[in-house]
């Protein structure tokens, strides 16, 4: 749209225009390559932190390492307390796919009743999702914890995921419903015109057409699950069953003392899928945000 | 884009058009007739795992914490009712007025820095030009990263004396050393991770921008109207029910800020309980001292706290916020 409206006054007086306008071009891309120097310098400076001996990591501002230390990641590979560190990857990548399972089957199906069904009582429920979006969740964090001691699956990864394959994530089921508001409805009523229940037109209808929600909630799922630290640090207490976050913690109360490019080599490997995600699916998260954002 | 007017439109669709499709359906033959009673049990059945996990997770739990806040709960050593005793010992606490202070502060600042940093950025990214599909991707990228453990490790590695901040700020006579040590502005380092993360409410202000029409611009140039002009006079309204959300989401986020508060000043909140944040200190008051009851009591305030937040922040925006195409009277 803005393409449209904005090229369109500037065609005309094109001729007059180039020079000013490639000047401004170039003032536009400096000031935010410059903007981006700084915003990326964290993460650049992460990955040469973890290349560079203990000693200078935290006081040579130097960018490029004087002396390249691969030893870091060797250590780093070793984990914790003799617990490799693919160990630590696997146990976030079992909770993070298990997220994802449960957010996309427990949240399409809530949806399509939410937005697309009409039963006493509705209304009032999709109240209590829109709620449970702006409540602090902290307040049900004991009772929830008391309720998990109870079952006797704290130390288990239950309590982290048991809540995604329930549709108790507002936002998400949020998503899904703005999304499935925007099908149109003729496509239910051909449907069951055609003799399809409700549960074949979710199965064969609504399952493909919600696509876009189903990828765009299960990277925010994923990256969130690999990000989580509060879930598992209240309730996993054996190292050999910790996610990198809580490992990354243990190390740096621990061995960071000593080897502190080791637990940098790490930070930087656990960080690695995240950006890995965002780079083949970028698209998708951008639009994902953008239309649940505006729409609501 | 296309699909905001079906939006909008699917709810009356839904209205005019389940009679007639019920009529059409009666007659249907193969199968029996999907009724209203059909819908409803589909309904309610789609709706099982959300309605069982609400009450036992979410709703249940509330209420139970609700009670425990009028408790001296203790996980080992039980407790009992004890009314508003709770609700009184925290206004005595020096550690509640702490983290009301740090929690505060942290609000005030890091939620207009980053909303500033994210219209400004959004403006300059929704100019058609090339690479901007770049520079999108990594402006946006930081928001993926910073709040996890290992972008927190990094930034007490950031804020460490000697450190490159340090460092960099004692070239212009800064003397306090680094911000992980200096109670005075360790705080700071949380709202520049905030702030860092800025890209998450500029994909959604970018969005907004696009849908501002242009002949609004270009009727404002024609009559002379300079560009602070329209964008006081035309960008601000015309995005207001998007700066509206944005504020009221980071707002609601930043109230409940834990992770990397946790990882950079501990469950003390150091130094001198300088990043002590409210989440962190219900933490350690439930799950270190086990005083679940007394900890209760502080989620709950927690819990008005915002509510009363959200509720100033909906009145505002009654007077506020313009939506274009209705009657905003």
């Amino acid at each position: 749209m803005t393409t449209a409206t904005e090229t369109a006054p500037r065609t005309i007086a094109r001729r007059r225009r180039t020079a000013a306008e490639r000047s401004r071009s170039v003032i536009w891309h400096l000031a935010l390559l410059a903007s981006l120097v700084v915003v990326l310098y964290p993460a650049f400076w992460v990955v040469t932190a973890s290349l560079k001996p203990n000693e200078d990591i935290i006081t040579n501002l130097s960018p490029i390492p004087t002396t390249i230390v691969w030893e870091n990641f060797t250590s780093a590979f070793d984990g914790l307390a003799g617990i490799p560190l693919w160990r630590f990857f696997w146990n976030s990548f079992v909770i993070a796919a298990l997220s994802v399972v449960g957010i996309v089957v427990s949240c399409s199906i809530t949806a399509y009743a939410l937005g697309r069904l009409s039963f006493p009582g509705r209304k009032a429920m999709f109240a209590v999702v829109i709620a449970t979006l702006l409540l602090p969740g902290q307040v049900m964090l004991i009772p929830q914890y008391l309720i998990f001691s109870e079952l006797d699956v704290v130390n288990t990864i239950f309590p982290l995921v048991i809540g995604k394959f329930l549709g108790l994530d507002a936002f998400f089921v949020f998503m899904y419903v703005q999304f499935l508001r925007g099908i149109p409805r003729e496509l239910d009523q051909a449907a069951m015109i055609d003799g399809a229940g409700h549960f074949r037109i979710f199965f064969s209808i609504m399952l493909p057409l919600l696509r876009p929600a189903i990828v765009t909630s299960s990277i925010f799922t994923f990256i969130g699950s690999w990000n989580d630290f509060m879930g598992p640090l209240i309730y996993l207490h054996e190292i050999a069953k910790f996610p990198l976050p809580r490992l990354l913690q243990s190390y740096n109360n621990t061995e960071a003392v000593t080897n502190y490019g080791g637990m940098m080599a790490m930070t930087l490997l656990s960080l690695v899928p995240v950006v890995l995600f965002f780079l083949v699916f970028q698209k998708f998260l951008i639009k994902g945000i953008a239309t649940s954002g505006v729409k609501g | 884009m296309s699909a905001s007017p079906s939006t909008a439109a699917a709810p009356a669709a839904s209205e005019a058009g389940t009679p007639t499709a019920r009529g059409t359906r009666g007659t249907a033959k193969r199968r029996p007739p999907v009724t209203r009673r059909g819908e409803r049990l589909a309904g309610y059945t789609f709706m099982t795992p959300w309605i069982i996990g609400s009450l036992v997770f979410t709703v249940g739990p509330m209420l139970w914490s609700l009670y425990l806040s009028f408790t001296d709960y203790h996980l080992i050593l039980g407790g009992d009712f004890i009314g508003l005793a709770n609700y009184r010992a925290m206004f005595d606490d020096p550690m509640f007025a702490r983290a009301v202070k740090v929690t505060l502060l942290y609000v005030v600042l890091a939620v207009p820095l980053k909303l500033a940093a994210s219209l400004a950025v959004a403006m300059l990214l929704t100019q058609s030009r090339r690479g901007i599909g770049f520079y999108r991707a990594a402006f946006y990228m930081p928001s993926l990263i910073a709040m996890s453990v290992g972008m927190a490790l990094v930034w007490k590695a950031l804020f460490a004396t000697d450190g490159p901040q340090d460092q960099i700020m004692s070239w212009f006579g800064w003397e306090g050393g680094g911000f992980i040590g200096n109670p005075d502005v360790s705080i700071l380092m949380l709202v520049l991770l905030s702030v860092w993360t800025f890209g998450a409410p500029m994909v959604i202000f970018m969005a907004g921008l696009l849908q501002v029409p242009g002949e609004l611009h270009e009727a404002a140039q024609v009559d002379g109207a300079g560009k602070w002009h329209r964008f006081v006079h035309i960008t601000i309204p015309m995005l207001s029910p998007v700066i509206f959300f944005n504020v009221l989401m980071e707002t609601v986020h930043a109230f409940q800020m834990f992770g990397p508060a946790f990882i950079i000043g501990g469950t003390a909140g150091g130094p001198a309980w300088s990043t002590l944040f409210y989440t962190v200190r219900v933490y350690a008051l439930a799950f270190v001292d086990l005083r679940m009851g007394y900890a209760s009591a502080w989620a709950w305030m927690l819990v008005l706290a915002v509510g009363v937040v959200t509720l100033i922040m909906f009145r505002a925006a009654k007077n506020l916020v313009y939506y274009a195409g209705e009657d905003n009277k």
